[in-house]
């Protein structure tokens, strides 16, 4: 051994150390992030949750201020879910078993391009495109179907309602559920499909008997992602939606109740003191419920992975 | 890796190069304001004073209300364009926020909906000499509300104090209601619902509608059965469509039929408007008869020689007079600590008050230019600045 | 065999043409029941939206009427299914479209020189630009990428190559949950990070920006470079270290040139993420009318803060605030573009060749 020999070795030596110590640092980096990131807010926050908190008049307690955009949050999102997910099973089943193979991946690009159009277009599409478009259905519905209380009220004007915005916030989420649900369908054991088209079944009893249950976990979390999406989408909510701070389960009026995200960004500009505060608390809160969401997603992925034989 | 170091290398420099070059509308000018702005040469150019007006040099913050910002817009323009040296920002912040900045010494001038209340007055203001001094306010902004409406082919409806204030509460909401079709002989009123459009964020445009319905209206502007008052958000108890800003009412109006809301007179266009009711007549919105309700209204009493408070007389009789207005006040120190800064307030101040500053802002913004007399009496108060 | 589902009798078939006709029958019949009734806008042109709705409901009733007759229940069932899904499809695309549409033909109006060489100082109606804007947005995500791409990558590195236990498990599983955190939240987090480190007076600015987008942006580098950095086969490892190449050059001569196309693309599908946001940069870089240089000092302008402010705060001349609104979604949408087609370009010409 020569000392040339030694040297390169701990140069090695501790080019690895330091390299492995840089490494490690930035993943525990994203942990600290993480932490900053829910410490900042509640720092910020905290003062509108003192008592003695003074909102200019704004609202008189933070739970009873927040209530209606916790509501708004979770009303639209829940509606976006229940329009985007029977369309994103049909589009995923298209592309992974109907249309032919060049076709499908053009559609795949496509719909790919769909995930990364800007919010704030969305949203100036929404309100001046989509609402016009879609209001003389609005008050369709309201004249003659208004004995269901979801399209009973006042009927909009103008076609800012909470239907609008779910249906806004469904195509925004549509690109990344269904985009998840073809990986999974993809995925399904060529062997179960060819076994169920040789016993005679037809392309439909395949898929229900072979693609979707396959699926299902990836159905399921694809959801919750879209839902943890569209729990926190900003912009187009603001632009689209007429709002106001009441709980209201109609869909087609001009009184819908906010969302946190969109509340935040309509008012903080203009905001100050504990007002401020409490929009951050507010923030810290909808941090708290998308987490949640994300949480329970990550744990029905992992326990398909366990459970599926595919890796 | 050397690949992506190179890209992004690329990428930076690409940046910097573009980052390089001012726009094509912000010439050199840009330049000597950044590089002047600090406060040194301040002591050298006081002794020029003497020979011929210097030139104005530095960076002058305000904040405050956003109603007046379409105005302060065209303010800042016109008056950079004569003092190249020097840079006005305006930052609509809202009333109370830009009050606080003030409070906190973050700005020097303060655009306000509302006057400073007594407590306001009382603590200390960093930019001030001595802190707890004197304080100048007065209207410098005057904006007529319309109240508009979308309905094919009628462009001007009669309407009491008290059917507005019926409509927007929600008791009137059918457009051939006998309230309205009363004051409006010979106009073929459709059958049809009335939305009526409020603005969703809170503003000072709400304050002064409803303040206005308020003292106009008093046995109509109800909820809970009790006089509304006044306030910046509208309540939920009253329906209605939301706006956000005076762009979402305006959307909101157009968008509909049979739509009627509350925005700045300057978004007006092809909006039917109302004309409103004072006393035996009814009054359009106009310019003039915005104006006239200062030069009706008595100052409030106990406010200092230097305050022009207006203690708006919203349910005048005088003939003329359209009284659904919103002004807002130019608030500043009477003594500055820093004399520059005392110097760019005086001149931007003198400036907005002007005539020609008044009528620039008004061909941009729409706003009702403030009278002579108002004039100078406030030209008197900047006078005393220091 | 005592089946009561019959394997399926081919005889018994609608003919080929069957889909074609039935879907051109039920497109005449619901454009003429629109018309019939009344159903029309004032130049008489029906709702085609509504005429495509009806058409799919009676092609829908036809087929399975028609299937049910004559090839049974199964077959039936399946024709459904196939409209259904091709429906979801063709659904799916109609907004696309729309949107494409509607923002190439009213972005066009403005986008001329003045757009791309004026900023918005001391402009009152007509004429002005979003230079400021795109200054902006070119420096906050450039800054916003310095941060993220290191850390990111290194982040990646570690858990593909160093990671083990629990660190590892709770990186991954943070990474996760950092993908999902709500932009608006990123942009309170900065506006309060910098709210305490530069003081109320300027803790909007810039750099503030390029924080709250680098929040965004981490999680999807790590992401894609994950991926990426796993695919690379042991066997090139294993090779570098029998010949006594230490970790770290393996990794930085080896395994990360190896992967570096697939990185270069997660990468710029990450920035094309992120140069989009506007509710962490209306919060936290705020909005301006002038150019602005310097990330520390002072707000900055960026184009998706400039699309959302021109449309919500329109002065006296509303058009051009419109038109200048729908000419910076314009210039977003084709940098968005852009950025994912070069991602597709480098992913096609570099992909690794195994």
């Amino acid at each position: 051994m020569t000392s040339m020999g030694d040297k390169a070795k701990v140069k090695a030596r501790v080019g690895d150390i330091v390299f492995s110590r840089l490494a490690r640092f930035s993943g525990i980096g994203i942990l600290v992030i993480l932490a900053a990131v829910a410490f900042f807010l509640f720092l910020q926050g905290l003062p509108a949750l003192l008592p003695g908190a003074d909102f200019v008049g704004k609202a008189d307690n933070p739970l009873s201020y927040v209530a209606p955009y916790i509501f708004g949050t979770v009303y639209s999102s829940i509606i976006a879910l229940l329009i985007a997910t029977p369309l994103a099973v049909g589009i995923a089943l298209y592309i992974s078993h109907f249309a032919d193979r060049r076709f499908s991946q053009v559609i795949g690009y496509i719909i790919d391009l769909l995930a990364a159009i800007p919010s704030v277009v969305f949203g100036l599409w929404g309100i001046l495109i989509l609402a016009p478009f879609l209001n003389p259905t609005y008050v369709w519905l309201s004249e003659n179907l208004n004995w269901i209380p979801l399209f009973e009220g006042q009927v909009s004007a103008t076609g800012r309602t909470m239907l609008t915005a779910g249906i806004v916030l469904a195509i925004m989420v549509l690109p990344i559920m269904s985009a998840l649900i073809r990986e999974v369908f993809l995925q399904t054991p060529r062997l179960h499909e060819e076994a169920a088209l040789a016993l005679g079944a037809t392309r439909w009893e395949m898929i229900k008997m072979a693609v979707l249950p396959f699926g299902r976990p990836g159905i399921i979390s694809s959801m919750m992602l879209g839902l943890g999406r569209a729990l926190g989408e900003t912009m187009a909510v603001a632009l689209v939606l007429s709002p106001a701070s009441i709980v209201n389960f109609a869909l087609l009026t001009s009184q819908n109740s906010n969302t946190i995200a969109a509340n935040i960004a309509l008012d903080f500009p203009e905001a100050g003191g504990d007002y401020r505060s409490l929009l951050i608390a507010t923030g810290l809160m909808l941090f708290l419920i998308t987490m949640i969401v994300n949480m329970i997603a990550r744990y029905v992925i992992s326990r398909r992975a366990a459970f599926s034989g595919a890796n | 890796m050397d690949k992506l170091v190179k890209l992004s290398a690329l990428a930076i420099t690409g940046a910097l190069v573009l980052s390089g070059c001012a726009a094509a509308n912000e010439e050199p000018e840009e330049e000597t304001t950044t590089d002047s702005s600090s406060s040194d040469s301040s002591t050298d150019s006081s002794t020029d004073e003497a020979e011929e007006a210097p030139a104005l040099e530095g960076t002058l913050d305000g904040s405050g209300a956003s109603s007046m910002a379409s105005g302060q817009e065209a303010w800042v323009a016109g008056f950079q364009a004569e003092n190249p040296g020097v840079t006005v920002n305006y930052n609509p912040t809202g009333s109370g926020t830009g009050r606080d900045q003030f409070e906190q010494g973050l700005t020097f001038f303060t655009g306000s909906d509302s006057a400073l209340k007594q407590e306001e007055l009382d603590t200390p203001h960093p930019n001030c000499d001595p802190v707890d001094g004197p304080m100048f306010e007065f209207p410098i902004w005057i904006s007529p509300i319309a109240i508009m409406f979308n309905l094919d082919g009628i462009d001007s409806l009669n309407m009491t104090p008290d059917t507005v204030a019926q409509i927007f509460t929600g008791e009137i909401n059918n457009w051939s209601d006998p309230a309205i079709t009363a004051d409006n002989p010979g106009v073929d009123l459709p059958d049809l619902a009335i939305t009526a459009v409020h603005r969703s964020d809170e503003s000072g445009t709400t304050g002064n509608f409803t303040d206005t319905m308020a003292k106009a209206a008093p046995d109509t502007w109800l909820l809970n059965g009790e006089n509304a008052g006044d306030f910046e958000s509208w309540p939920a108890e009253w329906g209605g469509e939301g706006g956000q800003g005076t762009s979402g009412v305006v959307a909101a109006i157009e968008a509909g039929n049979g739509t009627i809301g509350y925005a700045d007179a300057s978004r007006v266009g092809d909006f039917g408007t109302v004309a409103f009711g004072v006393g035996d007549e009814f009054v359009p919105y106009s310019a003039e008869a915005a104006a006239k309700i200062v030069d009706v209204s008595p100052t409030v009493d106990g406010r200092p020689d230097t305050m022009l408070t207006y203690d708006l007389d919203r349910a005048t009789q005088e003939s003329g007079t359209y009284p659904v207005v919103l002004i807002s006040y130019l608030q500043g120190c009477m003594d500055y600590s820093d004399d520059e800064q005392a110097e760019l307030v005086k001149a931007y101040a003198r400036y907005m008050l002007s005539a020609e500053g008044q009528q620039f802002a008004s061909d941009n913004a729409g706003n009702a230019p403030i009278s002579n007399e108002l004039r100078e009496k406030a030209l008197a108060i900047i006078d005393q600045v220091q | 065999m005592t089946t009561t589902a019959p394997i399926i009798d081919t005889s018994n078939t609608l003919p080929r043409r069957f889909s074609l006709f039935a879907l051109g029958g039920s497109v005449a019949i619901s454009l003429s029941v629109f018309i019939l009734a009344g159903f029309t806008s004032e130049d008489g042109i029906p709702n085609f939206f509504g005429v495509g709705v009806l058409a799919f409901i009676f092609y829908m009733v036809i087929s399975f009427i028609a299937s049910r007759a004559v090839e049974g229940r199964r077959k039936a069932a399946d024709r459904m299914v196939t409209g259904w899904v091709t429906a979801a499809f063709t659904l799916a695309l109609v907004p696309l479209t729309s949107l494409i549409w509607t923002v190439f033909s009213n972005g066009l109006n403005r986008m001329d020189i003045t757009f791309f060489t004026n900023s918005m100082r001391n402009v009152l109606g007509e004429g002005g630009g979003a230079y400021h804007a795109i200054i902006g947005t070119l420096e906050l995500t450039g800054i916003a990428t310095a941060i993220a791409l290191p850390l990111g990558i290194l982040t990646a590195i570690y858990l593909v190559e160093y990671g083990r236990g629990r660190l590892k498990n709770a990186v991954t599983f943070f990474i996760d949950v950092m993908t999902g955190i709500p932009s608006i939240v990123a942009g309170l987090f900065a506006f309060s990070l910098f709210l305490i480190l530069f003081g109320p007076a300027s803790a909007i600015n810039g750099m503030a920006g390029a924080v709250s987008l680098a929040v965004l942006m981490t999680p999807v580098v790590t992401r894609a470079t994950e991926e990426m950095l796993k695919i690379v086969p042991n066997e090139l490892r294993e090779a570098s270290y029998a010949l006594g190449v230490p970790k770290y050059l393996t990794i930085l001569k080896v395994v990360i040139p190896t992967a570096l196309a697939g990185i270069a693309t997660g990468v710029i599908i990450a920035i094309a993420r992120v140069i989009g946001e506007t509710a962490p940069l209306l919060l936290a870089a705020g909005f301006t009318t002038s150019v602005n240089f310097n990330p520390l000092e002072e707000k900055m302008m960026t184009l998706p803060v400039f699309v959302y402010t021109s449309y919500a705060i329109q002065g006296t001349d509303a058009q051009s605030y419109v038109d200048r609104a729908w000419a910076g979604a314009l210039t977003l949408m084709l940098i968005v573009m852009v950025l994912n087609l070069i991602a597709r370009i480098i992913s096609r010409i570099f992909s690794p060749k195994f």
